[in-house]
């Protein structure tokens, strides 16, 4: 067997062992099922009725930064998720057996990406129920929701790197949230980039975040509502190709990273 | 192959540091194949991180080890092949029942689903898991996880099992059915290396055993050879009351062979003896003569906390300070 197909198959034996806690486990159904309805529903009432002079157009406006926001908030699943086996002795295990290095990261990061799977179907059918729509074709819908988990994927990862250098569960759990406030604000997800004071200004503009969720806007065919302009640069002008090469970027650092942290990491 | 087919396990002049701690200061073992070897020592003597270089989780500063005869650092996925660890926490997974806890330990040694399941099915039974084998393991009590983490251990029937305290922090009830199984594991001929705090448990299932503190080795040999290394009898008394302390120190440094050693919480008193019996009648009658109450006497060979006392100045299971 090769690297690669030994990877993928102790990998996928990795991931069908995490879904199966997560099915039994009722924290990770409430922050993948409730917490992105709960999303939908306090951004799309509680802010449409104060930012913009149209409600409606604001809503639809806001749904894919709701999208984003969620997908990037699911890497801290990955967080915890190896933090816990960390603590509790399992990974010993695993790097006590003859399988892939790469395995026990990748079948995180995939069932955590099922699970983001679950929580888009959620939060697409409550986006409905609020009025948001697909305006575009078949196919850029297709590939926003491609984009959207290739995204949640590659932030995935930069989980995984952290819940293996935390010190504690703990603290794995702060820190797989706290880097996500900012880069998820600092973004055009709820309001326009233009409005923005000079340095927050250029970091949102450049933010793979801001990047994604243009991207995802355009190809649902979501226009920005009145009173929040689009500004224009190259990232908002080729917002899909700079959102891959974000995500490809992204995967090219932290996958090797998080692999050699690995092969090295000791229980707590 | 450098080991010979005699030898499961060979370590030598192993050296770790953590920071300023040497955590292992030059260890060397050797675990002939089939018997079982006993590693005993207090907390942060070295035991895990033996463990953990020999099972490939760490890296030795220096100092090389064969385990089945590879090089844990040079071929370390043929040396993953050849065990099975059950590590110092019981590493199940709580939400998955017993038998898929074994079918993803099987799937990952490459077993194919049939094997994997079949071989799961056989451990639940040998462990007598085979009534809890669909309930989620969190359901376990403290006896049956640690059953469940021993059954991983030996999935892939490795030549080498190795156990890492594996009845610490268990119940009296829970440590019997330990010992049992690993018992089981030994008849069967399995080469074990086994860490522990508790004496007794090297003792009952250690072929010899050896005495680790501040990451060296001091002392090696059968439970047998360690003790006579200290020779003598051990003369034991409680007394009805703690007022007769000294007095009883007293008789008992004239009819033993070294200081008598007095417990003043617990009313203890002992001594090391060289005349056995007659040292006792000589005690009991100089004791009566003087209307001191004796509670409970006994006479024994001096057990391995005895051994550990004089070879380091401090008890196996007493708490030390870190440093």
């Amino acid at each position: 067997m090769t690297v690669l197909t030994q990877g993928l198959r102790d990998g996928s034996i990795v991931a069908w062992r995490n879904l199966l806690n997560v099915r039994r486990n009722a924290d990770w159904l409430f922050a993948a099922v409730i917490q992105p309805v709960m999303f939908v529903l306090l951004f799309a009432y509680v802010f449409a009725g104060s930012i913009g002079s149209n409600p409606a157009a604001y809503r639809e406006f806001l749904l894919a930064g709701i999208f984003v926001q969620t997908v990037a908030f699911n890497s801290a699943f990955t967080v915890i998720g190896l933090a816990n086996d960390l603590q509790k002795g399992i990974i010993d295990r695993f790097r006590s057996l003859p399988m892939s290095r790469l395995a026990v990261l990748l079948g995180r990061t995939v069932s955590d990406l099922v699970v983001s799977c679950g929580a888009l179907l959620i939060m697409s059918l409550c986006g409905l129920v609020v009025g948001w729509r697909i305006r575009g074709s078949f196919l850029d819908a297709v590939a926003a929701y491609l984009l959207l988990l290739l995204f949640a994927f590659a932030l995935s990862w930069v989980g995984a790197l952290i819940g293996l250098a935390a010190p504690s569960v703990e603290v794995a759990q702060s820190a797989g949230l706290v880097w996500l406030f900012p880069v998820s604000f600092i973004s055009s997800a709820f309001v326009s980039v233009g409005g923005m004071p000079g340095p927050l200004r250029a970091f949102a503009e450049w933010n793979p975040f801001t990047s994604v969720i243009n991207a995802v806007r355009q190809l649902f065919g979501n226009p920005s509502p009145p009173g929040l302009p689009m500004p224009h640069g190259w990232p908002v002008d080729h917002a899909v190709l700079y959102t891959v090469l974000c995500a490809a970027v992204i995967l090219l650092i932290f996958v090797p990273l998080s692999v050699a942290k690995y092969r090295k990491v000791a229980s707590k | 192959m450098t080991a010979s087919n005699q030898v499961a396990v060979r370590a030598e002049a192993l050296i770790k540091t953590f920071g300023n701690t040497r955590a292992l200061d030059g260890v060397d073992l050797e675990i002939p194949t089939g018997t079982v070897l006993g590693m005993l020592g207090p907390n942060g003597a070295g035991k895990t991180t033996t463990v953990r270089i020999l099972t490939t989780l760490l890296r030795p500063d220096s100092g090389r080890a064969w385990v089945a005869g590879h090089d844990v650092t040079a071929e370390p996925d043929k040396v993953r092949r050849a065990i099975g660890l059950s590590g110092q926490y019981a590493a199940v997974d709580e939400n998955l029942t017993g038998y898929e806890n074994l079918y993803m330990v099987g799937r990952l040694y490459g077993m194919n689903r049939a094997r994997a399941g079949a071989r799961a099915k056989e451990l639940l039974t040998r462990f007598r898991l085979n009534e809890a084998a669909e309930r989620p393991a969190k359901t376990y009590s403290g006896g049956m996880r640690r059953r469940l983490d021993l059954a991983g251990a030996l999935v892939a029937e490795p030549a080498v099992v190795v156990l890492d305290e594996p009845t610490t922090g268990l119940d009296p009830r829970g440590r019997m059915e330990t010992w049992e199984v690993i018992g089981e594991l030994v008849a069967d001929g399995a080469t074990v290396l086994l860490t522990t705090q508790y004496l007794e448990e090297a003792d009952q299932l250690a072929d010899t055993i050896l005495v680790i503190d501040h990451g060296k080795v001091i002392a090696s040999g059968t439970a047998d050879k360690l003790k006579s290394q200290i020779g003598g009898e051990r003369l034991e008394l409680v007394l009805a009351e703690a007022a007769d302390l000294p007095a009883t120190a007293k008789v008992l440094a004239e009819v033993g062979s070294a200081e008598p050693v007095v417990d003043e919480h617990t009313r203890r008193a002992h001594v090391p003896v060289d005349t056995g019996s007659k040292a006792l009648i000589e005690a009991l009658r100089r004791l009566d003569a003087q209307d001191i109450a004796v509670l409970d006497v006994s006479l024994h060979r001096p057990t391995l906390d005895d051994v550990f006392l004089s070879l380091t100045g401090h008890s196996a299971e007493e708490e030390k300070d870190p440093s």
